[in-house]
């Protein structure tokens, strides 16, 4: 199974092992991850999943559509390398991935 | 105080069906919400898009989907109160008392918790310690745009209520329109009009950037904006208009004695009744094993509480199931002859 590795804020961090076709979001909420919160529950309507992807991994990633991009818009200080959690489908070839956390989601 | 007997919180698609099934079995309700419509996340986060998942309905968006239970229950005439905010809930020997934060008292023998993620509210600036300012130089809608005549205005965000008050403002005062990135997300129509004042001078675009501080002690005097290759710029400023969406907040729910998990109230998935007596929770906010937060899993919740609801309010009466084909006190109860 992928490993994904979440830092938070703090710098803590935790890898958990995710199932191949969950999200990134779907991982942190079985296992308990603080500081993803996913109110809208992965229908890209409230910013609350939003994770900031090690630069190495953004290329990796499928581009973010539209509506995703516009959603991020809304988030708690986005950066370049932001994206919704819920958006990132967990496969073999995103083994490792390292995400972070922002200070807050709202 | 009012009369009834169940209290709906929340207007949003499974409370709207909530009426409609307490209402065939004759029961009345009263719908509380803290927005001033119906709809709720089907109204305020995706009104335009498309649903696929409803029994029957191939395709349809929120609004739709809003507007079509809005005239489904109909018949019942139930009153709506809206822009109110439940903040206490109590009991009275087999009744709940119900007050909001506008001093609208309800008491009934049942309470369905429809409230999705909770209650929404503005999505605040990032940067702390600015609710000094707010309502009276910063705000996060636009209630009264005469107050906002002959002003230094920076206005964030990138969508259409930004683009929109961004156009209605600049005709009579000095707007600084301020984006995280340089696109826009409007219709092309609000796009091209954007473009032109930028152009004629009118008003001024600052992307990529984001706010860094504000400066004034009671009053705003200016803001610091900080661009995506790290130049900072100072910009005069009276008022700060901020759309960054809505938020939702569990807010007081979270303080009524129900068994929580996480942000949602645990039920069975008999009746969706809480570990309180006559108190449902249905929708997004529930938890059970199993929940799926669909629509269409909360139109089953809610037809099963209804029942529990009828029982409670009706303990002299058997009740009696009943399709809406073939009974005549349905019909009845929708204006059918």
């Amino acid at each position: 199974m992928p490993k994904v590795t979440y830092i938070d804020n703090s710098k803590n961090s935790k890898t958990i092992d995710i199932e191949n076709g969950l999200t990134v979001m779907e991982g942190a909420i079985q296992n308990d991850i603080p500081g993803i919160d996913a109110d809208c529950g992965g229908s890209m309507a409230c910013a609350t999943c939003h994770v900031y992807v090690e630069e190495k991994w953004l290329d990796k990633l499928p581009k973010a559509e539209d509506a995703e991009v516009d959603m991020i818009d809304m988030a708690y200080e986005p950066k370049k390398n932001s994206r919704l959690s819920c958006q990132i489908i967990v496969s073999e070839d995103l083994d490792g991935l390292i995400v972070t956390t922002p200070e807050k989601q709202s | 105080m009012i009369k009834t007997d169940t209290i709906i919180i929340g207007a949003g698609p499974v409370g709207l069906f909530a009426v409609h099934q307490l209402g065939i079995k004759g029961l009345e309700a009263v719908v509380i919400d803290n927005l001033d419509r119906a709809g709720g996340q089907c109204i305020e986060l995706y009104p335009d898009k498309p649903i696929y998942d409803i029994p029957a309905v191939p395709v349809c968006t929120g609004e739709e989907l809003t507007k079509n239970l809005q005239e489904q229950i109909k018949p019942f005439g139930t009153e709506f109160f809206y822009n109110e905010r439940v903040e206490e809930v109590k009991q009275d020997k087999d009744n709940w008392i119900v007050k909001t934060n506008n001093n609208n008292e309800f008491i009934a023998p049942n309470i369905i918790i429809a409230g999705g993620v909770g209650s929404f509210e503005p999505r605040k600036l990032s940067i702390n310690d600015t609710e000094r300012y707010e309502g009276k130089s910063l705000f996060y809608s636009v209630k009264n745009k005469d107050e906002l005549k002959n002003k230094k205005i920076s206005i964030f965000g990138g969508g259409d209520s930004a683009l929109d008050w961004t156009l209605e403002l600049s005709k009579f005062s000095k707007i600084t329109l301020i984006h995280r990135r340089n696109e826009f997300r409007g219709t092309p129509h609000t796009l091209s009009e954007i473009k032109k004042l930028e152009n004629e001078g009118k008003i001024s675009i600052k992307t990529p950037c984001q706010l860094m501080s504000i400066e004034g002690d009671k009053k705003i005097e200016s803001i610091s904006i900080k661009f995506e290759n790290g130049k900072i710029e100072k910009i005069k400023t009276d008022t700060i208009l901020s759309f960054f969406g809505l938020i939702m907040k569990l807010g007081p729910i979270a303080e009524w004695g129900l068994n929580m998990n996480k942000k949602t109230i645990e039920v069975n998935s008999e009746n969706f009744e809480t570990n309180k007596k006559g108190i449902f929770a249905v929708g997004d906010i529930c938890s059970y094993p199993g929940k799926l937060k669909l629509i269409l899993s909360g139109f089953h919740e809610v037809a099963l509480a209804s029942v529990e609801c009828f029982k409670r309010a009706r303990p002299n009466e058997k009740y009696r199931f009943e399709f809406t084909t073939s009974s005549k006190s349905i019909q009845n109860r929708l204006g059918k002859k």
